[in-house]
C-alpha cells in the first residue's frame, strides 16, 4: 500500500458511506411501494468492479440484505464474462430477481449499474426493492404451498433493463404484463434507477476530489483494515466449538420440523459456520438460497458487533462452510418465497443461540423473530371491490445482560413499523376487537424476555380467505443460560365460533372467513437471559403490578411470593432456597 | 399602557437552554440592546429568568413585554419528570403507547429499553368503540368511565388523558366523556386525543396526547411561579411563551396545548436565523447550532422554516403537532474522539456531555473530544472559555491526543487534534446533508446560519464541504434563541385531512376548507395581547402520487386554486425533489393547510452589537495574533475583538473573531464583510 493516511482513509470512508446512505435516502423517499418508502424493505451499495464484492452498503438498508448484494453483483459480472449476459454499456442498469444466482426471493428486485470511469467500468452500484407483487400463484409471491419455483412468480436472469440510460420497453412490458397492479411499478422502478444516479453522481465528486488512484488505494486498505476489526474482535473469544440450533415449524407442506444445526468454531482469530446435520431440502417454500445462508449469518454478527462497518472485509474472517444437501443451499426449483422472511430469522437465531455461550455479555437470547405475515384477500361488498390486506407485527425481545427484551419489537432482518389500527380499519373490511401486549409472554430469566403482541380481527363484511406466514409455533424463542423460552405463536381462527387452530401452527393458505369470524393472533415473547430465581424480587413485584406476569406467574416462574402487592421477603427466601435444592 | 403599545416599548427575550439562561433587552427609548447571560437554575427555571432581568440593571417593572423559550416541558418529557397521569382508552387498546409501532432503538443490535410515558398500571380502559368512519358501534359505558375515572383520582394521578379509537373522525365519545371527567376530576388537566392532533394513528395521537397531560401540570406550576415572581418585581402584564411552531402564544393560554411547547428553544433559534438571513437578503438558509453534546439543523426556504407534524423527540416518542422541523445531530463540542480496533480515527457518537465534559473544562474529563481539539489548533482561546472549573493547559490535552489517538495513527498530539477536527467536521457535514440538501436541494442556493456557542467554529469548513457558498454569522450567535423570542411573530397551524385524488376534488370545497382554517386562526390572533403589524395566511397541500405513502409539501397561492393549478404545482415541486416525472400516475392530495401568522414590527438589529463600542479600523479591533492551524500547518493568525469590528470591515481569513460566548473561525482564502445589521457574511473558498 502507498503512504495513505489515516486521514484521508477516514475520510474516504465515511465518504463512501455517505453516497450509500444518500441512495437509500433516494430510493425510499421516491418509491410508490409502501414496502419499499414505509417499511424500507430495500438496500444500496458498491461493489467492486473484478468480483461484486462489498465496498460499502447504506446503514438504513434492510437488515436481511447485509452483504447480499454482493453475490448477485458477483453473478452479473461472472455471467458477462462468460458471455451469457450482453456486455455493459455507459447507463445501462441490470435487472434481476432469479433467487439462484445471489439473490433471496422473487420479489426482490435487484438492479445493478456499472459506474464508468475514463472508458472502464469503476465499480457497480446496485440495490435492490421488495416488490410487492411478482406474479405468481398468490398476490404479494407469499404462497405457503408452492413446490416450485415458477408457482412464485416470474423469475428474471440479468437483463438490462435500462439501455444508455433509457428504459428499454420491451423488457418492461414483459414484466408489467406478469405481474399485479403494474401500473404503479413505473414509479418503483423509476425510483429504483434514481438511486443508482444519485450514488453515481456523489461517488463521481469524491473521484474528482480525491482522485481515482488514492480511493482505489483506500477501498483495499479499507477492506483489509475492517479484517483486522472484525478479527480483532474474534481474537478476544475463548477457543473452542459453539453450538446452535434452531426450528422452522414445517415448511408450510410437509408438517414436520425443520432443522437447523450450527456449530461455531472459533480458532485464533476466524469463525467458521459449519450447517452440516440441518434438514434437508423441503418440498414447500421455506427453503433459503445459500446467499441469504450467508447474508443470515452476516446479519446475525453485525447485531451482535453494531460498530463495524458493513464490507466484505468484515465478512472475510466469517468462513460459512457450504451446507450442501440441506434446505440452506437450496438449488432449482426449490420454491424459496420464506427464505428472507422467516428462514433467514431462524438462521440467526442458531447464531446467537450459539454465540451467547461466547459472549454472554453481548449476545440476547432469543427475540421472537417472525415478520408475523398474516394476510387477508377478500371481497368488500360495501365499496364493491375486492382488497389484499398484510398484517406484520413485533414480538418480545430476549432478555441480556444488561436489561429485559424490548416488548413489540420489530423482525431481526426487519426496521419496517408495522400499520396502525386505525389506517387498517379505514382501508380494509376489518375490526381489531383488540390490540394489545401478550401478558406472560416474556420468557422468565434474571432478564426476562420482552413480551409479544395479542391482536384480534373480525371480518365485518364479505367474505375473504386468511394466510398465514409465521413461526416459533411449536417452540418458542430460545431463553439462554438458564433463562426460560418465550411464550409461542398461537394463530386462532373462529369460524362461526368454533376454533380452529392451523394444522402447522404458524403456517395455513386460503382459510375461508365470512363476516363476523375472527382471527386471533398471540405472537412470541422473547427469550429470558440467566436464571429467573434470580431475578431481583422488587422487579418481579413491578411486572406484576404491570400486570406482565400474574401474582401466580411471580410464583411459579420467579419464584417470588408476593401478598397484597408486596414482596414476602420470607415466603420468597424459602421458596428460592428451596428451589433451588431440588 | 395600552396592548398596541405593549410591542412597541421595551420587550425582552429569554430563551432558557441547558446550561445557559439568555436575555436580550431591547430598548426603543434608548436604543440601547442589553445582553445577559446567567446559568440555568434547574430545579426552577423562574429564578434564572428573574436573575437574568436584574442582572440587566434595568427594573422589571419598566419592561412592556416578556417573551419566553422555555425547555421545561422538553426536559420533563426526556427525563421523564413528569406528572403522575392516568388515561382511559377504547377496551382492547390499553397499551397503544407502550406497543409502538413495532421498532428498535436502532437497524443493528437487538438490545435497547423504552418506558411509556404513562405506566401500564394507570391505563384503564372503558367500554366504547367507532368504526373508522365515525359511526358508533358499542356506546360510551358513562358508568364504566366514572368508575374508572375514581380509581385514577384514587391513584392520584393529577391529569388525565382520554384516547379512544377514531376519535379523529367523530370525537363525540371523547367529548363526553371529558365532560363526565371536568365534574369528576380535582382540576382543569384533562386532555383528549382528538384536540391536539385530529388524525389517524392511534399511536402517534395517544403519545401526543399523553406527553401534553403529563406536562401540563408541569408547565402549569412554572408558568404560576414565574407570573409570581414577575409580579412581585413589579410586572403585572400578561407574557408570551414560545411554541415549537415557532410562534408565540399568551402564558394564559399556552398550558392548555402544552405540549406544543417542546421544541420551543430550537425553535426559537430558527426563527431569528430566518428574520436575520431574510433582512440580510438571503432566504434559503440552513441553520446549524452547534452546542455541547448535540447540533440542531433546519432548513429555511423562501424565507419560511420548514414546518413538520412529524416530530419524534427520542425514540418511540412521536410528538404530532406542528412544530419547526429541527432535525438533531448526534454530534457537538463534546464528541469523543477515538482509534477503533481497524485502526481509523472515529468521532462521536458517544459524548463527553456536560460533565465530564470535554478535557478542557477541567471537570474529570479524560477523553479526547472536538472542543479540545479547537483548544489544540489555536482556535479556541484557552483563557476565554466559559464553563471551565479548573484550567488544564493546552500541552496537557495535547499529549493526551497524542496519547490515545497519535500513537497508533502514528501522529503528534496536533495532527492527531487536526484529524479529528476534519473529521468531526466531515460527520457533521455528511448528517446535515441528509436532512437538508440531500432533500433534493442545490446547495449553491443556500446560505449556512452558523450560531450556539460553537456553530461559528466549524461553519467555513463545513459550508466547503456542503459545497454551500457562504455563510452567515448572526451579531451574537451565543444568544440567537433569545433573539428569537424578540422577534417571533403569532402563529397557528391547521391541517385537515382530504384524502382524494385530485381530479376528484371539489374546488369550492377546497376552498371552503382554506378560508375557513384562516378565519380560526385570525380569531385566535386577535385573542392575544399583542397586536400584530400584519397578519399574513399561508396555505399549503401536503400531496403524493396515488399509491405513495410519502408525502411532500407544496404551497398554494391563495384559498381558491383550480384543479389544474394544484396537479401542476405539485407536479414541479416532485420534480424539483425527486427530478422524475410520472405523467403516467394520478395525483393525490392529502392534507390542506392553514399557517396564520401575525408578524410584528421589525426591529432593528444593528444595535446587537453596542455602536459606539466599535472601533474606525480593523486593526484597532485587533487583540492579538496567534498561531492557529490550518490544513497540517501552523499560521500565524489575526485574532479580532467582534464587538470592535467596524461595521463594513472587510477581513481576508486566516482569521479569528472572539465574542464573549462565541468564536469565529474565518479560514485562509475565505473572505468576510460586515453588513448594516452586524452580521458577518463569509464567502467560502473553493
Amino acid at each position: 500500500m502507498s503512504a495513505l493516511d489515516t486521514i484521508t482513509l477516514s475520510v474516504i470512508e465515511a465518504a463512501l458511506q455517505q453516497v450509500c446512505d444518500e441512495m437509500d435516502l433516494a430510493f425510499s423517499r421516491s418509491a410508490f411501494s409502501p414496502i419499499i418508502a414505509e417499511a424500507n424493505d430495500r438496500s444500496d451499495g458498491i461493489y467492486s468492479a473484478e468480483d461484486g464484492s462489498l465496498i460499502a452498503q447504506g446503514v438504513g438498508g434492510l437488515p436481511v440484505f447485509v452483504g447480499v448484494m454482493q453475490y448477485s453483483t458477483r453473478t452479473v459480472i461472472e455471467m458477462i464474462a462468460q458471455g451469457r449476459v450482453l456486455p455493459p454499456e455507459e447507463g445501462d442498469i441490470y435487472i434481476v430477481n432469479d433467487p439462484y444466482l445471489g439473490g433471496t426471493h422473487l420479489m426482490d428486485v435487484r438492479f445493478a449499474m456499472p459506474v464508468w470511469r475514463n472508458g472502464a467500468i469503476f465499480c457497480w452500484v446496485s440495490n435492490t426493492g421488495h416488490w410487492p407483487d411478482i406474479g405468481g400463484a398468490v398476490p404479494g409471491g407469499f404462497s405457503a404451498s408452492a413446490t416450485a419455483v415458477e408457482q412464485e412468480g416470474l423469475r428474471l436472469p440479468p437483463v438490462k433493463l435500462f439501455k444508455k440510460g433509457v428504459l428499454d420497453p420491451e423488457i418492461y412490458a414483459i414484466i408489467t404484463s406478469n405481474i399485479r397492479i403494474a401500473e404503479q411499478r413505473i414509479g418503483d422502478i423509476k425510483a429504483q434507477a434514481a438511486a443508482l444516479q444519485v450514488g453515481r453522481d456523489r461517488l463521481f465528486e469524491i473521484l474528482d476530489r480525491y482522485g481515482d488512484d488514492t480511493v482505489v488505494t483506500a477501498i483495499a486498505e479499507l477492506r483489509r483494515r475492517a479484517a483486522m476489526q472484525m478479527r480483532a474482535r474474534i481474537a478476544a473469544i475463548d477457543d473452542g466449538t459453539y453450538l446452535g440450533v434452531a426450528f422452522v415449524d414445517s415448511d408450510g407442506v410437509v408438517d414436520e420440523p425443520l432443522e437447523i444445526r450450527l456449530a461455531v468454531e472459533k480458532k485464533d482469530d476466524t469463525l467458521t459456520f459449519d450447517f452440516s446435520g440441518s434438514s434437508e431440502p423441503c418440498l414447500g417454500p421455506m427453503n433459503s438460497v445459500l446467499a441469504t445462508t450467508h447474508s443470515s449469518v452476516y446479519l446475525a454478527m453485525r447485531h451482535i458487533f453494531p460498530d463495524v462497518p458493513i464490507s466484505a472485509g468484515a465478512f472475510e474472517p466469517l468462513v460459512i462452510l457450504r451446507p450442501e444437501g440441506t434446505f440452506l443451499d437450496a438449488q432449482y426449483p426449490r420454491p424459496v418465497s420464506g427464505c428472507a422472511a422467516e428462514v433467514s430469522q431462524r438462521i440467526a437465531e442458531a447464531v446467537f443461540s450459539a454465540m451467547v455461550k461466547a459472549l454472554p455479555d453481548k449476545v440476547t437470547a432469543a427475540p421472537a423473530g417472525s415478520s408475523g405475515n398474516f394476510g387477508l384477500g377478500g371481497f368488500d361488498p360495501q365499496r364493491g371491490r375486492p382488497f389484499v390486506l398484510y398484517q406484520l407485527s413485533g414480538g418480545g425481545y430476549g432478555g441480556n445482560a444488561d436489561h429485559d427484551g424490548l416488548s413489540n419489537g420489530c423482525s431481526t432482518i426487519g426496521i419496517s413499523k408495522s400499520p396502525p389500527v386505525e389506517i387498517m380499519e379505514q382501508a380494509y373490511p376489518i375490526l381489531y376487537n383488540h390490540y394489545r401486549l401478550r401478558e406472560g409472554s416474556g420468557g422468565a430469566g434474571k432478564q426476562r424476555g420482552g413480551l409479544g403482541l395479542d391482536y384480534e380481527i373480525e371480518l365485518l363484511r364479505g367474505d375473504a380467505r386468511a394466510s398465514f406466514v409465521m413461526d416459533h409455533g411449536r417452540y418458542g424463542p430460545q431463553g439462554a443460560l438458564g433463562g426460560d423460552d418465550g411464550a409461542v405463536n398461537t394463530v386462532t381462527v373462529f369460524r362461526n365460533g368454533e376454533a380452529h387452530v392451523p394444522k402447522h401452527l404458524s403456517k395455513e393458505q386460503d382459510i375461508p372467513l365470512s363476516a363476523g369470524d375472527r382471527v386471533r393472533v398471540g405472537t412470541p415473547g422473547g427469550g429470558g437471559y440467566g436464571d429467573p430465581r434470580m431475578r431481583d424480587p422488587q422487579a418481579v413485584r413491578r411486572d406484576v403490578e404491570l400486570g406482565y406476569y400474574t401474582a401466580d406467574d411471580a410464583k411459579r416462574l420467579f419464584a417470588v411470593v408476593l401478598e397484597n402487592g408486596t414482596v414476602s421477603e420470607q415466603a420468597t427466601v424459602r421458596l428460592r432456597s428451596a428451589d433451588l435444592r431440588q | 399602557m395600552t396592548e398596541k403599545e405593549a410591542a412597541d416599548g421595551i420587550v425582552a427575550g429569554i430563551d432558557v437552554g441547558g446550561t445557559f439562561t439568555d436575555l436580550l433587552l431591547l430598548e426603543p427609548d434608548s436604543g440601547r440592546v442589553r445582553v445577559g447571560k446567567v446559568p440555568t437554575t434547574v430545579h426552577n427555571q423562574a429564578f434564572g429568568v428573574v436573575s437574568a432581568l436584574e442582572a440587566t440593571g434595568r427594573p422589571i417593572s419598566e419592561i412592556d413585554l416578556i417573551v419566553h423559550g422555555t425547555t421545561t416541558t422538553t426536559n420533563a418529557v426526556l427525563e421523564r419528570r413528569l406528572a403522575r397521569t392516568g388515561m382511559i382508552t377504547t377496551a382492547g387498546f390499553r397499551d397503544v403507547i407502550e406497543l409502538g409501532r413495532r421498532t428498535r432503538p436502532q437497524p443493528y443490535g437487538m438490545t435497547g429499553v423504552f418506558a411509556p410515558v404513562i405506566p401500564r398500571n394507570l391505563r384503564l380502559e372503558v367500554s366504547e368503540r367507532l368504526e373508522a368512519s365515525g359511526k358508533v358501534r358499542i356506546p360510551l359505558d358513562e358508568h364504566g368511565l366514572r368508575t374508572a375515572i375514581g380509581r385514577l383520582i384514587e391513584e392520584g394521578c393529577e391529569s388525565l388523558v382520554i384516547h379512544f379509537l377514531h376519535a379523529y373522525a367523530n370525537p363525540a365519545h371523547e367529548l363526553r366523556a371529558a365532560e363526565i371527567a371536568r365534574e369528576m376530576w380535582p382540576n382543569e388537566h384533562v386532555t383528549t386525543g382528538h384536540s391536539l392532533l385530529s388524525e389517524a394513528r392511534e399511536f402517534e395521537r395517544g403519545v401526543t396526547a399523553a406527553v401534553n397531560a403529563s406536562v401540563q401540570p408541569i408547565l402549569k406550576r412554572y408558568i404560576g411561579r414565574l407570573a409570581d415572581e414577575l409580579r412581585s418585581r413589579g410586572y403585572g402584564r400578561d407574557f408570551l411563551v414560545m411554541n415549537g411552531n415557532g410562534g408565540m402564544i399568551s402564558a394564559r393560554f399556552v398550558t392548555e396545548e402544552a405540549a406544543k411547547t417542546v421544541m420551543s428553544g430550537p425553535a426559537s433559534g430558527v426563527m431569528a436565523a430566518a428574520y436575520t438571513a431574510r433582512r440580510a437578503g438571503f432566504a434559503n438558509v440552513v441553520t446549524y447550532d452547534m452546542g455541547g453534546t448535540s447540533t440542531d439543523v433546519a432548513l429555511i426556504r423562501n424565507a419560511r422554516p420548514a414546518v413538520s407534524n412529524e416530530i419524534e423527540i427520542e425514540y418511540a416518542m412521536p410528538i404530532h403537532v406542528p412544530m419547526v422541523d429541527v432535525h438533531t445531530v448526534g454530534a457537538g463540542g463534546g464528541s469523543i474522539a477515538r482509534i477503533d480496533d481497524a485502526g481509523l480515527i472515529r468521532v462521536g457518537p458517544e459524548s463527553a456531555g456536560a460533565t465530564p465534559g470535554p478535557i478542557c473544562y477541567g471537570r474529570g474529563g479524560i477523553e479526547p473530544t472536538i472542543s479540545d481539539a479547537n483548544l489544540v489548533l489555536g482556535r479556541l482561546n484557552p483563557n476565554k472559555l466559559l464553563a471551565v472549573d479548573s484550567p488544564v493547559s493546552v500541552g496537557t490535552v495535547a499529549q493526551i491526543f497524542e496519547d490515545r489517538i497519535g500513537r497508533r495513527a502514528r501522529l503528534d498530539g496536533v495532527a492527531a487534534a487536526g484529524a479529528v477536527l476534519r473529521l468531526g467536521n466531515l460527520k457533521m457535514a455528511g448528517a446535515i446533508r441528509m436532512v437538508s440538501v440531500a432533500k433534493g436541494h442545490d446547495p449553491r442556493d443556500f446560505a449556512l446560519f452558523a450560531f450556539g456557542g460553537a456553530g461559528p467554529l466549524h461553519a467555513c469548513a463545513l459550508a466547503r464541504e456542503l459545497s454551500i457558498p457562504r455563510v452567515i454569522v448572526p451579531a451574537r450567535p451565543g444568544i440567537t434563541n433569545a433573539l428569537g423570542c424578540v422577534v417571533a411573530d403569532m402563529r397557528h397551524d391547521f391541517v385537515r385531512t382530504v384524502n382524494r385524488p385530485v381530479a376528484d376534488l371539489d374546488e369550492g370545497l377546497l376552498a371552503a376548507i382554506l378560508n375557513e382554517q384562516a378565519d380560526e386562526g385570525r380569531a385566535l390572533i386577535a385573542k392575544e395581547a399583542v397586536r400584530p403589524e400584519t397578519v399574513r395566511v399561508m396555505h399549503s397541500a401536503d400531496m403524493q402520487f396515488v399509491g405513495q405513502t410519502h408525502l411532500i409539501n407544496v404551497s398554494l397561492p391563495g384559498a381558491t386554486v383550480s384543479r389544474q393549478e394544484v396537479q401542476t404545482l405539485f407536479e414541479q415541486a416532485y420534480f424539483a425533489r425527486f427530478k422524475v416525472s410520472l405523467p403516467e400516475i394520478r395525483a393525490n392530495l392529502v392534507n390542506l393547510n392553514t399557517s396564520v401568522i401575525g408578524e410584528r414590527k421589525q426591529i432593528d438589529l444593528s444595535v446587537l452589537i453596542d455602536p459606539a463600542g466599535r472601533e474606525a479600523t480593523l486593526d484597532a479591533a485587533r487583540t492579538e495574533t496567534r498561531p492557529a492551524w490550518f490544513d497540517g500547518e501552523w499560521i500565524d493568525t489575526p485574532v479580532y475583538a467582534r464587538e470592535k469590528l467596524p461595521l463594513d470591515a472587510h477581513i481576508v481569513g486566516p482569521a479569528i473573531l472572539e465574542q464573549l460566548d462565541a468564536t469565529t473561525v474565518i479560514e485562509p482564502g475565505d473572505r468576510a464583510t460586515g453588513d448594516a445589521d452586524g452580521n458577518i457574511i463569509i464567502e467560502v473558498a473553493r
